[in-house]
């Protein structure tokens, strides 16, 4: 039996599965101290499900927590960032391109020092020791409690960076250090932003994690506890904490698995409609689509392995503009309103007319119209049913829209809708063979998290000199396989979704380092074993 | 599209993303992806303020005997996602240049559209305030630097300079322009495998006679119909077909495959990045592969092929039209790979010898992409 739980901004839901099957779910208000809402739903789920928390399995969590607090730059701690490589790499310094209240946020303490590597091993410019130690000074001094340490082909050598560490070690012990080397991909400033960010979120990261524990703790709960990432797959928890950014896509990620296992559908676009936004995305066999092209999370370019997510300005909490003395015209002209994009968010449930405020939002025109009934629809002001209907169009028409562009060929596809907000969308979707809203569509997310893979990756340095490439494919590849069946997933489930090739030209003759990545389902009602 | 009819275009922030776009397409795979150099001009141009502007200048508009001069990087293109540059490379390339020349350049443009090459004159354009004329030397971009019509119109590409981000420069001046590539790549592969290029210096007068004329604002034209495609709900593919057949320079257009990447080799290798991808069809059926050398060479399944060089084969991203560099390609993208004919200048025997399949050294005989898929023939064929 496993509990599923998704930490989200605006509720915190769980899941408790039993195979296939949903025993029981529950939704509760995100909690200042995440603790507190987590204990309610899991007693929640329990208590509805009638089972002992000894039952348990295993736990695992998802949470939007640290791309939320990215995108509403909440709770963001100032970095000292180093980066190895001067002088190359000087017409693009640290955070180029970022939106500049982020880099404001992050703060000023930038140091570009000599280091790095060419693409050969050796060194572009020797290390300055006296320079980083300088540096580490200076961010110790200002009061930094976290930094950031990139160096131009750290992948192929990470010794550089690890130099710096130690430096850090014996000058500033208690500073939290990031490595770009975490984040194995090529692409200099992807890999610098990644590692700048998680810097930055790595110290609420331990709070975050740490409350998670502190809820199963109290509830004497002893099954093991992952979190899930990006890719769909699970991470323990100790190493979530270290590295948050690895959970950035797991939200979408979550919402579309979750809805594939709902529906049984392996080929279907799905849109998660949640209070700020809708986020479409499509999944393939099963799987969701993944974005070829580097990521933006909060602005920032990322070049993690995510899932192809189109976001519109469209959710529960978002803002109509129309004045007021247009509500009861018989006319909507095109002219003289808009949809969001900025929206209440969690204060819908204060600010809008259903719950005694004064802001028209997306969920009153659908109470207005008759899709949902929540709130107190005798609070709505008086609307003439022919502007209703106009602004019921526009949302209807910003849903199609989206799903065209997520489309991959002519013709209707099913389309999936899961989250709260799901109420906005009617009957009929343009571009849609049908419109599913699976049983416990509120809770995706959580059965996402549920229902997470196992992931093994395998990694060796070959050469092919010695050993043809194919057969170095192929054995790293059955490693990685057998590396996932032993942590607990099902054979039959197994795909490889990630190569990667780095030739070392440093190393003698034909030399690569090669990385397989494989995931699988979890053998249902199996333990979950070591996670590779 | 015309000579006669080009005019002086301004290129604001909107303007260079479409060019960003239509430079990664003309690259076929190659010139670097113009993520980095596009963010280096919008830095450049953001300290400017919200009026400035960049006006490209037809090659009309030279006098004969302005002296002006052709830039980009050379190098390998995995290099560049990981060494960025450092700010002063063109800077002190462009100072040494008009040391040995003993005079002022009057005006730069890119020795090849594709990539991120088709911006690095623009970056140092804001830097200078020079001119950049509407022309480039390739249509497209090819790995090799004699590969550029001007020397197979007889151009010399000496003297050259070439500077690295450490401050490293060299100034090559080669018999022939074979040599000046064999001299400026091994200087580049012992620099760290990137180094900023000036060469082919010439007259307004050559610039007029014999460079590809209106590629930049073309370049502008493809990434606008994407991104309008795209903003309408349309296909971007269809958008970007339509508009490829449209220009005098271009005309055959197509998809050559759909699918999946399924292998991805690729090395740095004498400051090229080299290797092949196998892109497998969603029925599981039939693998494209395509060779490349920085840009993608040949496009074969099974035996047969689809397109070779100097016709234009990119990978795309299949849902967002996005053009995927060869160093960016990754396993498990899906994408879409889509064929245009080369600039007919580039298919004439003399061209082909340098810039056909002969030169890289493959046994396949040039045939057109148009006569390889039975599509109707480029513009300007002759």
């Amino acid at each position: 039996m496993r509990l599923g739980i998704d930490v989200g901004g605006t509720n915190t839901d769980a899941v408790l599965l039993e195979g296939k099957t949903v025993l029981s779910w529950a939704k509760s208000p995100t909690t200042a101290d995440v603790t507190d809402g987590i204990i309610e739903v899991i007693e929640a789920v329990l208590k509805n499900a009638n089972v002992d928390r000894s039952a348990l399995e295993c736990v695992m969590i998802g949470t939007t927590h640290f791309t939320n607090a990215l995108v509403e730059r909440r709770g963001l701690l100032e970095v000292g960032i180093i980066r190895l490589g001067s002088p190359a790499s000087e017409a693009l310094p640290p955070m180029s391109g970022w939106p500049s209240d982020l880099r404001t946020h992050m703060g000023e303490t930038v140091f570009l020092l000599p280091g790095g590597y060419e693409y050969d091993g050796s060194e572009l410019t020797p290390f300055n020791e006296e320079k980083v130690r300088r540096a580490v000074k200076k961010i110790r001094d200002a009061g930094l409690r976290t930094a950031a340490v990139s160096c131009t082909f750290g992948l192929i050598n990470p010794a550089m960076e690890a130099k710096t560490v130690a430096i850090f070690k014996e000058e500033a012990p208690d500073i939290a250090v990031t490595v770009s080397a975490s984040f194995g991909r090529s692409g200099f400033l992807e890999r610098e932003n990644a590692t700048i960010m998680n810097a930055s979120l790595v110290d609420m990261a331990g709070h975050v994690i740490t409350s998670f524990k502190r809820a199963l703790d109290k509830l004497g709960i002893v099954a093991p506890f992952y979190i899930s990432q990006n890719d769909g797959t699970l991470i323990s928890a100790s190493y979530a904490a270290r590295y948050p950014v690895l959970t950035f896509g797991s939200g979408p990620t979550n919402s579309m698995r979750g809805g594939a296992f709902l529906t049984g559908l392996k080929d279907a676009l799905v849109m998660d409609i949640g209070g700020t936004t809708t986020d479409i995305g499509a999944l393939t066999h099963g799987f969701p689509r993944e974005s070829s092209v580097a990521v933006d999370i909060g602005g920032v370019r990322t070049n993690f392995r995510m899932p192809d997510i189109l976001a519109i300005g469209l959710g529960g909490g978002t803002r109509i503009h129309l004045e007021p003395d247009a509500y009861d015209k018989d006319s909507l002209a095109v002219d003289s309103f808009t949809v969001g994009p900025d929206s209440v968010g969690y204060r819908l449930n204060s600010d809008s007319y259903l719950f005694g405020g004064t802001v028209l939002t997306a969920s009153d025109i659908a109470v207005a119209g008759g899709l949902a009934s929540f709130g107190d629809a005798s609070l709505l002001p008086k609307m003439n049913p022919v502007v209703v209907k106009g602004l019921l169009r526009q949302f209807q028409k910003m849903m199609e829209d989206g799903l065209d562009r997520m489309k991959t060929a002519q013709g209707k596809v099913p389309v999936i809708l899961v989250g709260g907000g799901s109420v906005l969308v009617g009957e009929n979707l343009m571009g849609a063979s049908t419109v599913i809203r699976p049983e416990h569509a509120s809770v995706a997310n959580a059965v996402g998290a549920a229902i997470a893979q196992v992931g093994g990756e395998a990694e060796s340095i070959v050469s092919y000199d010695t050993v043809p490439r194919e057969e170095a494919m192929r054995s790293l590849q059955e490693t990685a396989v057998k590396k996932v069946v032993h942590a607990g997933a099902d054979p039959k489930t197994i795909s490889i979704i990630d190569v990667d090739e780095v030739f070392l030209s440093y190393m003698p003759g034909n030399t690569a380092q090669l990385r397989v990545k494989a995931v699988g389902d979890l053998a249902l009602g199996k333990n979950v074993g070591k996670n590779a | 599209m015309f000579e006669s009819d080009l005019k002086p275009v301004t290129l604001n922030q909107q303007a260079l993303n479409d060019l960003a776009v239509g430079c990664a397409f003309l690259g076929s795979g190659g010139g670097g992806d113009p993520h980095y150099a596009l963010l280096e001009l919008s830095i450049l141009i953001e300290k400017k303020g919200p009026d400035f502007h960049i006006d490209l200048i037809p090659a009309s508009k030279l006098s004969d005997k302005d002296l002006v001069a052709p830039c980009g990087w050379l190098g390998a293109p995995t290099v560049s996602l990981e060494k960025l540059p450092s700010g002063t490379e063109a800077l002190a390339g462009l100072e040494m240049l008009e040391e040995i020349m003993g005079r002022e350049v009057n005006a730069v443009f890119p020795v090849e559209i594709g990539g991120s090459n088709g911006l690095a004159p623009l970056i140092l354009a804001v830097k200078t305030g020079l001119p950049v004329v509407d022309c480039d030397g390739m249509g497209r971009a090819f790995p090799e630097s004699q590969m550029v019509i001007f020397n197979v119109h007889g151009v010399s590409a000496s003297p050259a300079v070439l500077t690295d981000a450490k401050g490293n420069s060299f100034v090559i001046g080669a018999v022939d322009n074979i040599t000046e590539e064999r001299v400026a790549r091994a200087a580049a592969v012992s620099l760290g495998g990137i180094c900023h290029l000036f060469e082919y210096v010439q007259s307004g007068k050559q610039v007029k006679d014999h460079a590809i004329h209106g590629t930049l604002s073309i370049a502008v034209e493809i990434g606008r119909s994407i991104r309008e495609a795209k903003e309408k709900g349309a296909d971007p593919f269809e958008a970007l077909l339509d508009v490829m057949r449209s220009f005098p320079h271009y005309g055959a257009a197509g998809i050559l495959f759909d699918g999946k990447i399924m292998d991805v080799k690729r090395e740095t290798k004498q400051g090229f990045s080299v290797g092949h991808l196998l892109i497998e069809d969603f029925a599981g059926k039939n693998q494209m592969e395509i060779e490349f050398q920085n840009e993608n060479l040949i496009a074969r399944v099974g035996d047969k092929i689809y397109a070779t060089v100097p016709d234009i084969i990119s990978v795309m991203d299949r849902e967002t039209a996005h053009t995927i560099t060869t160093e960016q390609i990754k396993y498990g993208q899906r994408v879409k790979v889509v064929g245009v004919s080369a600039p007919s200048v580039l298919r004439t025997p003399e061209a082909l010898e340098i810039m056909g399949p002969k030169a890289f050294g493959m046994s396949d005989r040039y045939r057109s992409i148009e006569a390889l898929n039975g599509w109707k023939g480029s513009n300007d064929a002759q």
